[in-house]
């Protein structure tokens, strides 16, 4: 055979599998307005930049007929390419063949651009579309997502992680994504659950639709799984494009830096935060106010939205955001804001991004809920992600610092390297009113006028405790500035920490409080 | 701040201005257990009934036996009394947080 006879059967080979499932199944794709796993690979990656591998795997599955079927590149397919110029590795189960369940040729494609990614120390992104386990292939299924849940976990921290979910993703397959660092969701086309609608049904009585399960908003605003809610694929690719202009490629790589750019003109960190501590505002206003271009790139924008969290740049460098957000439940602490902040915090830590932190929260959510949910364990993750995390930390204190609150959102004491106050900044053990019931109840028990009494010694506190010059006089704040000083104290402060190196104690790894 | 869901949180006795979360106003208030009721904590099928309305019971005996997750569930009594009132039949599907049964406690 000569070999242009060979490149024609080679191309004929190719144009088969190409196909996927078939024309029928990719009629029923886009029904559910849904790209198919090739289109969506290529609206991800770089134009042309897509280098895929085993196109011609074939399953191994010889029970129920299945030797008799033939499953297009066995229902997933894998690569390299590039995005913004930079090398991805990515894999897109493919719901056209065999509704993209995973037998074991489909994992074992899936664990080879695992290992790979992980090898090349690039981001691993994974398109999830898939009906789960292969039930024809028994064990073997299941072998299967344990050996990309054991790759998912050795390469945390070293390559960052992006799940995006395009489908169904059910049963043991949610745990993928759960394990990664970044999941993206789409309204109406994504659904995480671990047991479905028919059995919750069967078991216990109770009717509820796939949406209302396990749908994008579900896990953008109740459970916390997702990152990012998108409006449709193009939207979600667009965010995942972004997101990677933020973040390095792996843990020994900084982020890219840009050139610098200045905020816009129309926020003015003076006139954001109200005076009065119990007024709210949006916080991400005095983030906008102080970073490159004003622009925000915000993480989990529907949950705990009492905390912020997310990337931006100083100077053309990527930074870390941590924020209370006075305008949502008052800024507190809670289970699941403690929760949010604390594996950003660890995500940026792995992968060398400064954390900026900015305070103002009246403490911790008081209730029997919080209490019986862990609110104690939960709380302690934030500790411990800001004692153990080596990167910059830089915090400015931008109103209330009260209680444990304080302790806890990178203050002085879990090492952070500079601590800034406005002028208007309350570090105290708790607000005026609460303190001065306490240390003066006699008094203002024993008055003639209680209320008034109350009133004196409330304003009392108020002047001698709700300022930063005590926690100055101490040396747990670094400087007391104006607001429109916090953008040039900032690139000071990421400048100036640049070259920061903390020797931690030799132990295999901590315990934090999961 | 003029939302409609604008509210009011007080902590350590100051009240802020600020937007309750969902998850926060649909917070179920706490009431504390009543030995006496025994509540179904798992879904299932209420397989058999061991005592009768009127019966003594001891601390950590069989009342019911309720399948649910594929297993027999022997749900027991946490104190001593009589058997008030059986509120379920046998065969019954029920929820979780269904009333099984009262006990006068001793």
């Amino acid at each position: 055979m000569a070999l242009n006879r060979k490149i024609e059967e080679l191309r004929e080979k190719k144009k088969q599998i190409l196909l996927g499932g078939g024309e029928k199944a990719i009629e029923k794709q886009k029904a559910m307005v849904k790209r198919t796993a090739r289109e969506r690979i290529s609206a991800l990656v770089d134009k042309d930049s897509f280098m895929e591998f085993d196109l011609f795997i074939e399953h191994d599955a010889r029970d129920f007929d299945m030797d008799k079927k033939s499953l297009a590149g066995d229902g997933v397919i894998v690569g390299s390419g590039t995005i913004n110029g930079s090398p991805v590795a990515v894999y897109a189960q493919d719901f056209t063949v065999a509704g993209g369940s995973l037998g074991m040729m489909h994992s074992r494609k899936i664990t080879k651009i695992m290992d790979y990614a992980l090898k090349m120390r690039m981001p691993l992104i994974g398109i999830n579309d898939s009906g789960g386990a292969r039930i024809q292939e028994g064990v073997n299924s299941l072998a299967g997502y344990g050996e990309i849940f054991f790759r998912n976990t050795i390469s945390s921290g070293v390559i960052p992680q992006i799940s995006v979910i395009l489908g169904p993703c059910a049963g043991g397959a949610v745990y993928s994504p759960a394990l990664t660092d970044f999941v993206f969701v789409v309204d109406n086309i994504s659904k995480m659950f671990i047991t479905g609608p028919e059995v919750i049904k069967t078991v216990l009585g109770e009717e509820i639709s796939m949406e209302d399960l396990g749908g994008a908003r579900v896990h953008s605003e109740l459970t916390g799984n997702a990152h990012f809610f998108a409006s449709d694929e193009e939207e979600c690719f667009a965010q995942i494009k972004k997101l990677l202009t933020f973040i390095p490629r792996n843990n020994r790589n900084g982020a890219i830096a840009v050139e610098a750019r200045e905020p816009d003109g129309k926020f003015d960190p003076e006139k954001i935060v109200p005076d009065d501590p119990t007024l709210p505002y949006d916080v991400r206003d005095v983030i906008r106010a102080v970073v490159d271009k004003s622009d925000f790139f915000e993480i989990m924008e529907m949950y705990a939205r009492n905390m912020v969290i997310g990337f931006a740049r100083l100077g053309g460098v990527t930074a870390g955001f941590v924020a209370n957000q006075p305008q949502e439940m008052a800024g507190v602490l809670d289970v699941d804001s403690s929760d949010k902040a604390a594996r950003f915090i660890r995500f940026c830590d792995a992968f060398n991004i400064p954390i900026v932190t900015f305070m103002d929260l009246p403490g911790y959510l008081p209730g029997v809920d919080q209490e019986h949910a862990g609110v104690i364990r939960h709380g302690a993750k934030v500790l411990y992600s800001y004692c153990e995390a080596t990167v910059p930390k830089i915090t400015v204190i931008l109103r209330k610092a009260y209680g444990g609150g304080y302790i806890a959102m990178g203050s002085r004491h879990l090492r952070a390297d500079f601590v800034f106050a406005w002028p208007s900044a309350e570090i105290a053990v708790m607000g005026p009113e609460g303190a001065a019931n306490i240390i003066f109840r006699k008094e203002i028990m024993s008055s003639d006028d209680p209320e008034e009494t109350r009133g004196k010694k409330v304003e009392e506190y108020r002047k001698k405790f709700a300022n930063p010059y005590v926690a100055a006089s101490r040396g747990y704040i670094d400087a007391v500035i104006e607001p429109g000083e916090t953008r040039a104290c900032l690139l000071h402060a990421i400048k100036a920490t640049a070259g920061k190196t903390v020797k931690m104690i030799d132990k295999k790894h901590g315990n934090p409080p999961f | 701040m003029e939302d409609k869901d604008t509210g009011r949180l007080n902590i350590d006795s100051t009240i802020y201005t600020t937007r309750l979360s969902r998850k926060f106003l649909g917070r179920k208030p706490w009431s504390p257990a009543d030995p006496g009721s025994v509540v179904s904590y798992i879904p299932g099928t209420v397989l058999d009934i061991l005592v009768k309305e009127g019966q003594a019971v001891k601390k950590g005996e069989d009342l019911i036996i309720l399948e649910a997750m594929k297993m027999q569930n022997f749900i027991k009594s946490v104190i001593a009394g009589r058997i008030k009132k059986i509120t379920v039949e046998k065969g019954d599907r029920i929820g979780k947080g269904t009333l099984l049964l009262e006990i006068d406690p001793d």
